[in-house]
Formats: structure tokens, C-alpha cells, sequence
């Protein structure tokens, strides 16, 4: 008994011995990361509520909400909210519905199919300002572009496609961008589909359609969940292709919150105002991750 | 129900023959099982029946009719697949509904048909569980439901207990041999295995790189073995062979002398032209008789006993150096190293010429023992 009790103590000394030493190779990283992501919020949420305009060093001081209310009422805010919703779901309608057609077209057997598919993921690699300007200066430029040459050729009036139409043309770069993810990811999962399935489905009769709606689809649903997630994270903040594109404009058109918060700090030199920005985005992204991770995680189970 | 007939069919991948050449009628009813070693063409000649490969040349003949350029779902089969290829996303009862909903049954029906085949095979308390909840044999029997709900013509089975452990494998064996009786469905079955092929079969089809080596009962099989290949194929352990010379022939026997020295008078019809010709001669393990005996008598030591229970496995030693296993009851009492003698009972033995083809004996059918 008394044996007993002695190792049972001796194994509690040691898990707690463990557990110190444990908590102490652990604190560089906590540091770490406490400096890097506590410092930062909480500096925000400090200037958030104060008056910080780098052009008027004379009025400083607590500002209470005022911040808050300048931004919340101002119709630039709500457009910017607008365009960062237009945004995340026309990328994510596009680059998940696309990456599923071309991911079911890729998984079939044809003449290049290996070449065909490096193609198709390259655009990922092409960095968000080089791919900005390629479409603005070499595609799509009004008087260069290659889209305004084939438009004379058939002899239509080219468009100036950032000017008519910025917030569309920002989707369809982006969308570029992150289709290769999408057909990547969902290609894979195509891939591990069992091929007996697919000869029951047939053997049950269902055709073509059917089998991509029966079978396919609900086998891609974590897959698509998993995209889904991911893109809107990187969608929220999106930044370069508005800034090399147009730079927000014309007016506000194309301004997302990102690109509205950068405006606010470093062209309007208010950075009280742009950190109330800061603070607003910090809360629709944790509204929107906590959907995301419960749809998720929904989709995870079995 | 239906018959099934294959002319003449091949299959050819870019320039290389997989099946060359199948004919084989199959009997509304009948249950046929495909068997043979891995690569032998079984389970292709299958998927070719079921519309899932094309066929390159012959005809497929379903009730008659040609089926070769119809539609999988069109000719009226089920299967069953090795893995089951249960629909994960989709419960019990709605993986049995899929075929039925694309059918467009109404409704009603499509309940009434379900709850018929759940009842038949014990999982009306299973249909709201998903594939991933249920065991290996239930995940069989869902797939087996999938397949009788649409009321099939022919059934399809590709290795359908390959998955499952040795003792789950005896107990479905059992059921699906008992599921064929009472719905009387021609079943076309392709297994590796020849104890599933044995013990099921009203006919067995054996295959050997796309060639049908032999089609009959499991018992013309296991007592006429048309070639080497057959004999090596069917039974368990697995027929002696040993090496011959005949040295005289009549036209129903046959002396062949061994390797040893030995003569063995064996039945065996058209042998006569064959005198001074190398043989194969064959006797299973269960019908050397262990003893002494006037005629074909054999003598070796034993290597190793096996005791089953049941049986037991001499492995002997023969003067030749050639190795035979004998069957016998397991009460018997021999030990490794002691020195045995035995006999091969002449209407026993199977000879096969140079060409491991059998020779035959005059009456075919269960020798009178």
C-alpha cells in the first residue's frame, strides 16, 4: 500500500517537474508570439480611440468613439464593405465553380493532359502585383492590350475595362489568380475517388450528370469546403491587385476595406481613423472564420 | 430469369490479347464461377459482361438478345464490386433507393422493394447508418442489397469475400449460397479461391491467361481434370505429380514406371501410342492409401506430419527424392523419420501426356470407388 502511494507520489513529482520544464522551452515561442500578434492588436485598439492625424499634430488626445462614428457613416466605408463582399464571393463563385468543372475535366484521359495541367496551376505562381500588371498593361491595356487589338480586329471599340468596369475586372484578376488553387486542390480529390463507384453509379444506371451530382459532388464537398475556407482568409485582405490596378478608383469604386484602411493611414495621414478601420476588419473576419470553421468542421465528420 | 452466352469474345489491350477467344453458355439459374490464378483474365471477361469493358470482338448474348453495345445500366445485371463501392455519403437505405430513384419508381414502391430486401438480409435496423458505421459484413450485405433491389437479371459478384476474415469469409459463403437458392438468379461469381469456387458452383469456368482451360461441375473437375493446370488448380493440397515413362498400354490401362523404378499400373484410355513417352502421372494426398499393398506399391519417409484435427498431411520422401503428401485420418500414428509404404490406387491416378494434357479414361464421371 504504502509502495503504492510512495510511486504514485514519486509520478506526480514528475509530471510536474515536467510540467515546468515543459512550459519553460515553450516560452520563446509564447513570446514570440505574443509580441508579434498582441502587440500589434492591442496598439490598434490604443489608437483606435484617439486622435492621431500624422497632418494636424495639434489635435491629439482620448477621442472616445468619435473615430468609430466618423468611419461608420461615412458612405465610403459602406462601399468599401460592399466591394469586399462583391469581392471574397464573385472570386469564390468563380475560382470554386470553374475549379470544379476543370477539375472533373483534367481527371479525364486526353493527348497532353500533363502538360495541359502544369498550364493550368502556373497563374498560382505568378506573384499578385506581376499578374496585376500583366493584365492592366499587357491584356487589357486600352491602346496596347491584347483584348483591345483582337476587339479592333473584329472591328469593335476596345474597353477600358478598369475605368468602365473596376470592381468586375479586379474579380476576374483575382479569380485568375486563385482558380489554380481551387482546380489543385479539387483535382486531387477527384483523383482519390474510388473508380468502382463510379462503375456501381453506372451499373445503377446514372448517367453523366447524375454521377457528377450523386457521386463526384458530394465526394468534393470537404474538398470544397477546405478551398472555400482558405480563399476567403486570403480574399478578405486582398491589396496588390487594387493598389497596381486602380488604385481604389475611380472615386471609391474598387476600394475594399483593405485598400480603404491603407488609404485612411497612409494617404489621409489618420491613423486613429484607419486603426477604427483595423479594429472593424479584426471583427468581420473573426465573424466570418467562426461560420467557416463551424461549416467546416460540419463537413469533416463522417 | 436469364441465360447468358459469350462467343467466341476477345478482349485486346493496344496490341496485346487479354481474353482469346471465350465461348461459354450459362443456364438461367445456374451459378458460374469464374476462377484462376491473379492476371488469368477472370475479372475482366466479368467487367466485359457487365458493360464496364468493351468487347473487342464476339458477341454477348443476354436471354438472346445482343447486348455487346448496350449501356451497362440496359442489360439488366447487378454487381457486386471487391470493395463493395458502397456510396459513402448516402445511408443504407439511400444507397439500395439510387438505382431505383434513376429507374424512376415511383416512391411507394421503391419503400416496399427496400424494406422486402432489408428484412431478407437482417438490416432494417442498419438503414440509417452510413457506409463508414458499419462492419465488413454488413458493408457486403448492404452491397448485395444494392444489387437484388433492382431485381436483376444476372448477378455479378467480383471477389466479393476477398475482404473479409477467414471465418466472416465461411459464414457469407454460406448465406450467399443459400441467397442464390431462394432467388434462384444466374450469378456469375469470380473468386481466386478455389474452395469458394468448390463449394458454390453449380459450374466452374477455369481460366488461365485468357484461355478457358475446363468448364464443368466442381466434381467432373476434381475427377477429370482435363490438363495439368486443372489438376494442379482444383482440390486441396493440391495433386502429387511425379514423372514417368509408360512402358505398356492397353486400351484402358496404362504402366508407367517412375522416376524410382517403380510400376504403376494406372486407368487411363489412348495410352497405347504413347509407350516409351515421358508422363505426367497425378494422385491427390487423399487417395494414397497409407499400408501395404500387393500392386502400385510406393515407399518413402516421412518429413513431416501435419495434424489438422481431422486429417493429417504426410509429407514423404520418396527413394527418387521426389516429395508426396498423403492425406489420412488424424488418428494416425506415424511420426516424422519413420518409414512408410503406401499405394496409389489405379482408377485413382490421372496421367497427362508431354503436353500436361490428361488422358481420358473411358467412362467420364465419379469412378465407382
Amino acid at each position: 500500500m504504502s509502495a503504492v502511494t510512495t510511486a504514485s507520489q514519486h509520478h506526480r513529482k514528475a509530471a510536474i517537474g515536467a510540467g515546468a520544464s515543459g512550459a519553460l522551452m515553450l516560452a520563446p515561442a509564447v513570446f514570440v508570439l505574443l509580441v508579434w500578434s498582441v502587440v500589434p492588436l492591442v496598439l490598434t485598439l490604443w489608437y483606435s480611440f484617439q486622435n492621431y492625424n500624422l497632418v494636424d499634430p495639434t489635435l491629439h488626445g482620448f477621442a472616445g468613439v468619435n473615430n468609430y462614428w466618423y468611419l461608420l457613416s461615412d458612405p465610403d466605408f459602406l462601399q468599401s464593405l460592399l466591394n469586399t463582399a462583391i469581392l471574397v464571393i464573385g472570386v469564390l463563385v468563380i475560382s470554386v465553380g470553374g475549379g470544379t468543372l476543370l477539375a472533373v475535366l483534367y481527371d479525364q484521359e486526353f493527348v497532353g493532359r500533363g502538360v495541359a495541367r502544369v498550364l493550368v496551376i502556373s497563374p498560382f505562381f505568378v506573384m499578385p502585383t506581376v499578374s496585376a500588371l500583366l493584365w492592366k498593361n499587357l491584356m487589357l491595356h486600352p491602346i496596347y492590350g491584347v483584348y483591345s487589338w483582337m476587339m479592333r480586329a473584329v472591328g469593335l471599340t476596345p474597353i477600358d475595362w478598369l475605368q468602365r468596369f473596376p470592381m468586375l475586372t479586379v474579380m476576374m484578376i483575382v479569380a485568375w489568380e486563385w482558380l489554380p488553387f481551387a482546380v489543385l486542390i479539387l483535382l486531387t480529390a477527384v483523383q482519390s475517388l474510388d473508380a468502382e463507384q463510379k462503375e456501381a453509379a453506372l451499373l445503377d444506371g446514372a448517367g453523366p450528370v447524375a454521377r457528377f451530382f450523386h457521386i463526384v459532388l458530394p465526394h468534393l464537398s470537404r474538398a470544397i469546403a477546405v478551398v472555400i475556407m482558405i480563399e476567403t482568409i486570403y480574399l478578405l485582405t486582398i491589396f496588390a491587385e487594387i493598389m497596381v490596378t486602380t488604385a481604389g478608383g475611380p472615386g471609391v469604386a474598387s476600394t475594399n476595406l483593405a485598400y480603404l484602411i491603407y488609404s485612411r493611414a497612409l494617404l489621409q495621414f489618420d491613423v486613429g481613423g484607419a486603426s477604427a478601420g483595423g479594429v472593424i476588419a479584426i471583427v468581420i473576419a473573426n465573424i466570418a472564420a467562426a461560420f467557416l470553421v463551424r461549416a467546416v468542421a460540419r463537413h469533416l465528420e463522417v | 430469369m436469364a441465360t447468358v452466352e459469350l462467343k467466341s469474345i476477345r478482349k485486346t489491350y493496344t496490341s496485346e490479347e487479354i481474353i482469346k477467344g471465350v465461348d461459354l453458355s450459362i443456364e438461367s439459374k445456374e451459378f458460374v464461377v469464374f476462377v484462376g490464378p491473379s492476371g488469368c483474365g477472370k475479372s475482366t471477361l466479368l467487367r466485359m459482361i457487365a458493360g464496364l469493358e468493351d468487347i473487342s470482338s464476339g458477341d454477348l448474348l443476354i436471354d438472346g438478345r445482343r447486348v455487346n453495345d448496350l449501356a451497362p445500366a440496359e442489360r439488366g445485371l447487378a454487381m457486386v464490386f471487391q470493395s463493395y463501392a458502397l456510396y459513402p455519403h448516402m445511408n443504407v437505405y439511400q444507397n439500395m433507393e439510387f438505382g431505383l430513384k434513376l429507374a424512376k419508381t415511383p416512391e411507394a414502391e421503391r419503400r416496399e422493394k427496400i424494406m422486402a430486401v432489408a428484412r431478407t438480409l437482417q438490416l432494417e435496423n442498419y438503414l440509417k447508418h452510413k457506409p463508414g458505421q458499419l462492419s465488413g459484413g454488413q458493408r457486403q450485405r448492404v452491397a448485395i442489397g444494392r444489387a437484388i433491389v433492382r431485381n436483376p437479371k444476372v448477378f455479378l459478384f467480383d471477389e466479393p469475400l476477398s475482404n473479409l476474415d477467414a471465418s466472416l469469409r465461411g459464414q457469407m459463403r454460406v448465406e450467399l449460397a443459400t441467397l442464390h437458392r431462394r432467388l434462384g438468379a444466374t450469378t456469375i461469381y469470380v473468386t481466386h479461391d478455389q474452395i469458394e469456387a468448390m463449394t458454390m458452383a453449380d459450374k466452374i469456368v477455369v481460366l488461365q491467361k485468357g484461355i478457358v482451360e475446363q468448364v464443368g461441375s466442381p466434381l467432373e473437375l476434381y475427377d477429370c481434370p482435363r490438363n495439368l493446370f486443372v489438376a494442379k488448380f482444383i482440390g486441396s493440397p493440391p495433386m502429387n505429380f511425379l514423372p514417368g515413362t509408360v512402358i505398356a498400354a492397353s486400351e484402358e490401362q496404362a504402366r508407367v514406371r517412375l522416376a524410382s523404378g517403380q510400376e504403376i499400373v494406372v486407368v487411363a484410355g489412348g495410352a497405347q501410342g504413347l509407350i516409351g513417352a515421358a508422363v505426367t502421372l497425378g494422385v491427390r494426398p487423399e487417395h494414397v492409401r497409407l499400408g501395404h499393398a500387393v500392386e502400385n506399391r510406393g515407399s518413402g519417409q516421412v518429413e513431416l506430419v501435419e495434424y489438422l484435427g481431422s486429417a493429417a498431411h504426410l509429407h514423404v520422401r520418396m527413394q527418387d527424392g521426389a516429395l508426396l503428401v498423403i492425406q489420412t485420418e488424424g488418428g494416425v500414428r506415424v511420426h516424422a523419420d519413420d518409414a512408410v509404404t503406401f499405394s496409389f490406387p489405379a482408377e485413382r491416378c490421372h496421367l497427362f501426356n508431354s503436353e500436361g494434357v490428361a488422358l481420358h479414361r473411358r467412362s467420364s464421371g465419379r469412378m465407382a470407388a
